[in-house]
């Protein structure tokens, strides 16, 4: 590393008279390259996470903290994090990969079956299954992301046709009406931004403690 | 392809254009050694960092002691990055009292830092401490990303200086581009993404009540040694913590993508709506577009940087289509279940497995081909369980040599090392001397442009022929058939192109592919960046000749198809054989009926 060879290239063989080599050509490259790094690691891998954060604990606290739901004092979940439902009054979410419980906060991961996979074939199945029992009566044809996993396996949404496939189910469950369940669905669904930024999407999370709150 | 998808696009395209020339300019001035914004304050950290580090920012160096500085440069940090990663437990920071990480994988994540390719082969929210991310990883987001614009940079100095025996000085181009590039623009980022709810701070991981709990099986060892399935109940969730947004922002506009938490940009506290999922694809692709106006600024004719951009885009729009088809198309089997994949207003439909509701078809794919044709590892989809064509799509890009756009810098030198390749075949087919910007391009330009770009698929084609050989590399791969072969092809293509994405089905958090991956990643990135140095130390040096009528121009349509032909060549001679043992055969099982 220490020594520039004199007279390979063509250029190399010109460039010692370029930077004068004060303290010889090993610590001229050593030296720098050290002091350098720490320097850079002291601003952007200490000032500049520090200074965001306090930016961003000053002007957004809320979301940067993880955008939790507190009721009573209690956090009960973060609007941006998923959880498992599983019972019939409930919105079901998107089936979760992580394990070994599903919406578990330290595993995000996608199932990464592929889409030849034949295990992705039984666990389609079973989620069809799962969601056939739950609601007899229901045949229509099932939103895809009712029965795939998400990427995170904490994803938050469901589509809204998905919300208003278990509609009837939910109603049923709770003993409420179904125009009721599905004004709940349109006060909480979010339709793409100028039809062209997002997807259409329900929090689940949201909804159900809305559900959950109607008398 | 939905009408939202081809919007999304053209909304895409839009903003990343508008950005190019000011950025570009922008650029130019910070490495020209130029006054920038504020310059008192700005400018008296800089010289402080000069004077502390013993530097005389006007001296300029040849090709071999840029190549050196680097080199050693990115040596040392790798070393920093090793030894934070294993001493973790020691270090403050730590509030989940994560143990030091296993040498190979630290070996990994070192390389796969300093190489700008972020290659996971760890889970972060289990084992790396708040420290190792922000003082290991995100520096190395910063000065990866830094020395592959210094690398591109010294490469333009080459085409625009003649009669030189200097190409900068690295050290000064590290500093200006980090100080007045990086720093300011993922400051921008970090606090936007914040407003959206990236989170932002230093606590320990947070415990909420769910709503409902949740019965799951889990496997203990009893007082017999044996493993028994138990059930379980918890009525809890842990919700991981940290100082995200700082690093996402660096994450995405340094082209890194290695991913505060395992699923990357597909995290909600990472990317938690689709404003974020935009910004996030802009500020990968902000860098590596800009700076083709950059190239074109600094060699005096800014029709040379539109015409590598126009290439560039010409190649990314049709990959973009065919990934977003395929994807929007959905999985046959499924619709053979009764699923309903027919996008609507109510749902994005198509292919979901592995993507999210908020980013559903349009969003998941364009984020997946602006991170794979610009090597960031991050995903905000799982590449894995993408269709057979859609993830060929993704392969296809690495394959080009990260060169659609590119990593930063990386990006651009790449491209030029084509373009140099384009106009000698275009010279031997006129029978003339070959010639790029007025510089002749002679024997040492060829051997060294064919080292830089032909290192590359050797690694690739190698490495993956030994992995499938062994007992060792065949246990990685997680789904059967043909798709298992596409994952281990896909990790070879992704740790040589220093893209750091991955078919994540993959196990390569084994000594085998921490080892391997790890060697493929640091020869990826070094090897063609000595290469393109020496090549930038030779044209530097050579007069320039004047442009006569024999001139081939290197801004008009016909040398853009030149490119986009050398590129394609190069790419598809290569790799089409690879292609048809995976995501081909893939497809043809997927759809015989």
């Amino acid at each position: 590393m220490n020594e520039v060879p004199a007279s390979s290239a063509r250029a190399g063989g010109l460039e010692r008279r370029v930077e004068p080599h004060r303290d010889g050509p090993g610590t001229s490259v050593l030296r720098p390259a050290v002091m350098l790094l720490l320097l850079m690691t002291v601003i952007t891998g200490l000032a500049y996470p520090l200074a965001i954060t306090g930016i961003a604990q000053v002007l957004f606290p809320d979301q940067a903290n993880g955008s939790l739901i507190v009721r009573d004092g209690r956090a009960i979940g973060s609007r941006l994090i998923g959880q498992p439902f599983s019972a019939a009054g409930d919105f079901w979410s998107r089936p979760s990969a992580s394990t070994p419980q599903p919406y578990n906060g330290l595993d995000s991961t996608g199932s990464n079956l592929g889409p030849l996979n034949p295990a992705l074939l039984v666990a389609v199945k079973a989620r069809i299954a799962a969601l056939r029992a739950a609601d007899p009566g229901n045949t229509a044809p099932i939103p895809v992301d009712l029965v795939t996993a998400s990427a995170s396996g904490l994803d938050p949404d469901i589509s809204i046709a998905a919300a208003d496939y278990q509609a009837a189910r939910v109603a049923r469950a709770r003993h409420l009406r179904l125009a009721t369940v599905r004004r709940l669905i349109a006060a909480h669904a979010r339709y793409p931004w100028l039809g062209v930024l997002g997807e259409p999407h329900v929090n689940v999370l949201e909804l159900n403690l809305a559900l959950a709150a109607v008398k | 392809m939905t009408a939202q998808s081809w919007e999304l696009l053209a909304l895409f395209l839009a903003l990343t254009l508008l950005c190019v020339k000011p950025l570009g300019l922008y650029m130019a001035k910070v490495v020209a050694g130029e006054p920038v914004g504020p310059a008192r304050s700005s400018g008296a950290l800089e010289r402080l960092i000069y004077r502390l580090c013993g530097i005389d920012p006007a001296a300029e160096m040849g090709w071999q002691r840029y190549a050196i500085a680097l080199l050693v440069f990115n040596a040392l940090g790798g070393v920093l990055l090793y030894v934070l990663q294993r001493l973790q437990y020691e270090l403050p920071l730590n509030p989940q009292h994560f143990a030091g990480v296993s040498p190979d994988t630290a070996f990994n994540t070192a390389i796969s830092f300093i190489t700008n390719t972020n290659w996971q082969s760890y889970t972060p929210e289990t084992s790396l401490s708040y420290l190792t991310q922000m003082m290991g990883l995100a520096v190395q987001n910063f000065l990866s990303a830094a020395t592959g614009i210094a690398v591109a940079v010294a490469l333009i100095r080459g085409l625009a200086r003649h009669s030189a025996r200097t190409i900068g000085n690295f050290w000064v181009d590290l500093t200006r581009v980090t100080l007045y590039v990086l720093l300011p623009i993922a400051a921008l980022i970090a606090v936007v993404l914040v407003s959206q709810g990236v989170i932002q701070n230093f606590s320990p991981y947070k415990t909420v009540s769910l709503l409902q709990p949740v019965t799951y099986p889990q496997q203990r060892v009893n007082a017999a040694g044996k493993t028994v399935t138990q059930s379980v109940t918890t009525d809890v969730q842990t919700l991981p913590m940290g100082p995200v947004a700082s690093q996402e922002a660096i994450k995405e506009l340094g082209t890194n993508g290695g991913g505060f938490f395992t699923a990357t940009s597909a995290h909600p506290y990472e990317n938690p709506d689709a404003l974020t999922n935009l910004i996030e694809i802009l500020a990968i692709v902000l860098i590596p577009a800009a700076l083709t106006y950059t190239f074109g600024h600094m060699v005096g004719d800014t029709r040379q940087g539109w015409a590598v951009l126009a290439a560039m885009l010409i190649l990314f729009v049709p990959l973009y289509v065919l990934c977003n088809h395929a994807e929007q198309l959905g999985n046959p089997r499924l619709t053979a279940l009764g699923v309903n994949q027919t996008a609507s207003r109510l749902q994005s439909g198509g292919n979901m497995e592995g993507k999210e509701v908020r980013f559903g078809i349009a969003g998941s794919t364009l984020f997946a081909t602006v991170a794979t044709a610009t090597s960031t590892g991050a995903v905000d989809s799982m590449h894995d369980s993408y269709m057979p064509l859609g993830g060929l799509a993704l392969l296809f890009n690495m394959m080009l040599g990260e060169v659609v756009f590119g990593g930063v810098g990386s990006g651009l030198y790449s491209m030029l090392i084509f373009a140099i390749v384009g106009v000698f075949i275009a010279g031997l087919m006129i029978g003339r001397t070959p010639e790029y910007l007025g510089k002749k391009i002679e024997a040492f330009e060829m051997k060294m442009s064919s080292i830089a770009i032909l290192v590359m698929p050797v690694l690739v084609l190698v490495g993956t022929a030994v992995a499938v050989s062994l007992p060792a590399g065949r246990a990685g791969a997680f789904n059967p058939g043909a798709h298992g072969f596409a994952e281990i092809l896909y990790a070879f293509t992704s740790a040589a192109n220093n893209n750091g994405s991955a078919f994540a089905g993959i196990n390569a958090a084994t000594p085998f592919y921490n080892i391997t991956l790890g060697l493929v990643m640091w020869i990826g990135r070094y090897w063609p960046i000595v290469a393109v140095l020496a090549i930038s130390g030779s044209l530097a040096a050579k007069k320039r000749i004047p442009v006569t009528a024999g001139t081939m121009p290197t801004h008009g349509p016909t040398f853009i198809l030149l490119l986009i032909g050398t590129v394609l060549l190069v790419g598809a001679l290569t790799f089409v054989p690879a292609l048809a043992l995976g995501p081909i055969v893939e497809h043809l099982l997927l759809w015989r009926h």
